[in-house]
């Protein structure tokens, strides 16, 4: 198994650190993995993107042209990212700030409204775990009880007191993924 | 036990020193390399081990501390980027000519000048040729994993310690920055003045008591002394070359075209390898791990083999200089790379081994491999 994944968004939005809570749950899965953010000035309130690979062999190259999945998270990350997804790989995204909707017919495209669902939560930092349990549920490459121990292992202490809710983020995205139609441009459960 | 961690590969590498009881580290911040301070004086180091951790005002006062805490016989670090590099490179002139064990790590960034943040392989040639003026060379090290980055810092300072010369690791913005799990090493206590003699012999200056008195200096205005200095250099770089080259093959056997890559374009040509096989293409790589010295026995007994070769560098071409030199016109040697932070992606490098390379170097304007035996 190999699962090349971009995550890309906003600075801020917790992209960089879902990238990292995917990479160590990786390794609770004893997986090899990589995490290769983008880095520098763009982060300060433009966009970030981290690249993850899990893999069960040596990772060769952590900087990818194409990959299996992407996780869009702001219109300029589709505008970059949505031609980089393989042929049948997955295109999963939150609508949120969308204009401009996904159009290739050669890709699996999801939508998770995570944005939402954190706010009716009431705690929208947990925005990008909704988004994280989203794509486990397209892609079940890491147990759930292994994300739990990827979470306490990349969360300092003194936010341990959060894994629950973050958890609870987790399982409602696994439960509120859509696809997303491209010809009838229409989400369906 | 060693203990498995997600680390970035600077965060690997500053708590792979404090692991490996180094002495001392003075450095001064500079992207993409920041982190190896901040994790430095995150863990307080001065509390596990005692080890020393200073901001310096500057570059040059940082390697000039090195130069002041390896003279005593301590293992001393400095870490920087790009141009901060260039700023040490007086100091470390001087620490080769000192015959100091030293360790100076550098992530590479974008340049020339101020240049990029991002991740480049331009400062090649300022490490492996020289760099600072004068008849020397620094052992280089070049890590292409954060397995790599922790693991390199101890065999650096063997290195350092029993040549009596500064080692240079020479990493980049990519794998300074990525994470990936590393398995750390054990706690090391660090070494006593006593223990140091015993294992390298007394040379340091550790304030004299009962025996010949030792002198650091790289200054002999006696010409006729000074080139009998310089000779004892270039020994120790032959027995480097001897007894501490470092290189890795990956699918070379049945190879009929070689990649050769270091660092973070090894890493990405390595996939360019599995891509090619994919599409019939039998590619190798030959991944020089140590810089000085270079494997250029093995690159020569390679062009036996191969029909082509590329460098592939974050850079214009400049390893692929040693390349050429080392196959001695045997086979077609073509350069690729990016520059200016830019970072080649395995496709791109797949497809210059086919334009450059395959479709090039046999049919026109190359002399190939049968011509060449012809």
């Amino acid at each position: 198994m190999t699962e090349e994944i971009i995550i890309a968004g906003f600075g801020g939005q917790g992209v960089l650190s879902m990238g990292k809570i995917l990479a160590y749950s990786g390794i609770m899965q004893d997986k090899e993995v990589s995490w290769m953010p983008s880095y520098g000035p763009e982060m300060r309130g433009g966009t970030a993107n981290v690249t993850v690979i899990l893999s069960d062999e040596r990772i060769s190259s952590p900087y990818l042209k194409m990959y299996d999945t992407a996780i869009i998270l702001n219109q300029q990350s589709m505008d970059k990212f949505e031609k980089s997804v393989k042929p049948d790989g997955v295109l999963l995204y939150d609508p949120n700030g969308i204009s401009h909707h996904p159009t290739r017919k050669d890709i699996k495209i999801y939508q998770i409204e995570g944005m939402k669902l954190a706010a009716e939560m009431g705690n929208k930092k947990i925005f990008n775990m909704v988004v994280l349990g989203a794509f486990l549920k397209i892609k079940p490459v890491i147990k759930l009880e292994n994300v739990t121990d990827g979470l306490k292992k990349s969360l300092s202490e003194r936010y341990h007191h959060l894994i629950p809710l973050n958890k609870e983020a987790i399982i409602k995205g696994l439960g509120s993924v859509s696809v997303y139609n491209v010809e009838e441009q229409a989400f369906h459960i | 036990m060693s203990e498995l961690k997600l680390m970035k590969g600077n965060e690997a590498l500053a708590e792979a020193a404090i692991r490996a009881g180094v002495d001392a580290y003075f450095g001064y911040p500079i992207t993409p390399q920041s982190e190896v301070i901040e994790h430095l004086m995150a863990e307080r180091p001065e509390e596990r081990t005692g080890m020393v951790v200073l901001q310096a005002e500057s570059e040059i006062a940082a390697i000039n501390m090195v130069y002041g805490a390896a003279s005593t016989g301590k293992k001393a670090m400095t870490s920087s980027s790009s141009p901060g590099i260039s700023l040490k490179l007086e100091g470390i002139s001087y620490l080769a000519g000192a015959e100091l064990p030293a360790v100076i790590v550098n992530v590479v960034r974008g340049g020339p000048g101020l240049g990029t943040i991002q991740p480049s392989q331009a400062d090649y040639f300022q490490s492996v040729k020289g760099g600072g003026h004068g008849d020397f060379k620094l052992y280089v090290l070049a890590p292409a994993s954060v397995q790599e980055m922790s693991d390199f810092v101890e065999d650096a300072f063997d290195i350092a310690f029993k040549y009596r010369a500064p080692v240079l690791i020479l990493s980049d913005g990519l794998i300074g920055q990525m994470m990936e799990k590393v398995h750390l090493k054990d706690q090391q206590k660090r070494m006593t003045d006593e223990e140091v003699i015993e294992k390298y012999g007394s040379w340091a200056v550790t304030g004299k008591t009962d025996r010949e008195r030792n002198i650091i200096t790289s200054l002999d205005l006696d010409p006729e002394k000074m080139e009998v200095r310089v000779y004892k250099l270039l020994k120790k770089y032959d027995q480097m070359e001897k007894e501490d080259l470092r290189y890795e093959k990956i699918s070379c056997d049945d190879a009929e075209y070689l990649f050769v890559a270091y660092g973070s374009s090894a890493r990405i040509a390595q996939k360019a390898v599995s891509l090619a096989r994919k599409k019939g293409i039998k590619a190798g790589l030959l991944r020089p791990i140590t810089l000085f010295p270079y494997p250029k026995h093995q690159l020569f007994e390679l062009a036996d083999q191969v029909k082509g070769i590329l460098s592939v560098e974050l850079n214009t071409g400049q390893m692929v200089e040693d390349v050429q030199l080392a196959v001695q016109h045997k086979v077609p040697v073509e350069h690729f790379g990016r520059t200016g932070g830019i970072i080649h992606t395995p496709e791109e490098v797949l497809e210059a081994l086919e334009d450059k390379v395959i479709i090039n170097g046999c049919i026109g304007n190359h002399k190939t491999r049968e011509s060449s035996i012809l």
